[in-house]
């Protein structure tokens, strides 16, 4: 499997499983569709979605992707960054 | 199979009679020792915040062991004697001038117990989850912590797979403090990021 390159411009699938029945999803709801940076990767963990449950989990690589607050949040915010481990499979590079 | 009956009775158990219960399956049939039980509970027992804070200080005072810490934070913990077996990973996050950061766990309460012990209860409660993300210069203002003008705040959402701790700097005034002292200005919410150390210390 490839890597996302720290730097790669990615956006977090507008997905939402837990719509669709039972899921155990460790992608907050606010990032959904955003557009983010990847910092790192992190390592390589079994899916979170898979293990909830207890069924066969791939290993699959987790990222820290940094997010722009101001994008997501209407003002009055705070100016920073936000970093979040998302797991590869949400990305998609742009 | 069991009949509703049965499952009353084992609902109406008392909470020690049932782990007595598991406990003799479980050393019957090989699968854990009262040893290594008793050693698991010492281990829990002494994960608190006064870990993280030794952590820290060994940082503020040895150079090459502040660069373990951050390139491995589960390394650098058990250089110090604190067992991370079965912990998940353990990340360092480095504030320097112009940079602090906040950890939060917007899903949950993820939090890193290993070297911080059990989370504050504010740490799981909903009003500081949602605020970190969207307000945490108000959030931290709200403690009292005064970042120098200009200091951008990461806020780092803590969901999956690592636990992490902030490493706060040190303190100004504190040249010549032993490690010990250093320690003991160090508090839950200064690793957390709420707070920063040496808010309203003593010398010490």
């Amino acid at each position: 499997m490839t890597l996302l390159a720290p730097g790669t411009r990615v956006r977090v699938r507008d997905d939402w499983p837990e719509a669709r029945g039972e899921a155990h999803i460790r992608t907050p709801h606010y990032l959904r569709g955003r557009e983010g940076v990847v910092a790192r990767h992190l390592g390589d963990f079994p899916n979170p979605e898979d293990l909830a449950f207890a069924r066969p989990a791939a290993i699959l690589p987790l990222y820290h992707v940094r997010f722009d607050p101001s994008a997501i949040w209407p003002p009055p915010r705070s100016a920073g960054v936000l970093l979040v481990e998302i797991f590869g499979h949400w990305l998609e590079a742009r | 199979m069991t009949t509703p009956r049965e499952t009353q009775a084992l609902l109406e158990t008392p909470a020690e009679a049932l782990f007595a219960a598991l406990l003799a399956v479980l050393a019957a049939k090989g699968m854990v020792s009262e040893a290594e039980l008793a050693a698991r509970m010492a281990e829990t027992d002494a994960a608190a915040p006064a870990q993280g804070a030794r952590m820290v200080a060994r940082a503020w005072t040895d150079p090459a062991y502040r660069a373990l810490m951050i390139a491995d934070g589960t390394q650098a913990a058990e250089a110090l004697g604190i067992p991370m077996r079965g912990a998940p990973p353990l990340g360092v996050l480095e504030n320097r001038p112009g940079r602090h950061h906040l950890v939060v766990c917007t899903l949950c309460s993820c939090y890193p117990r290993a070297v911080l012990g059990y989370p504050p209860f504010w740490f799981k409660s909903a009003a500081y989850r949602a605020r970190a993300v969207r307000d945490p210069a108000g959030l931290i203002a709200e403690w009292g912590t005064v970042l120098a003008p200009g200091t951008e705040i990461v806020v780092v959402d803590s969901t999956a797979d690592y636990r992490w701790m902030v490493l706060p700097q040190r303190p100004p005034g504190t040249a010549g403090w032993d490690e010990a002292a250093l320690a003991s200005l160090v508090r839950e919410g200064d690793m957390i990021g709420v707070t920063v150390p040496g808010m309203g210390a003593k010398a010490g």
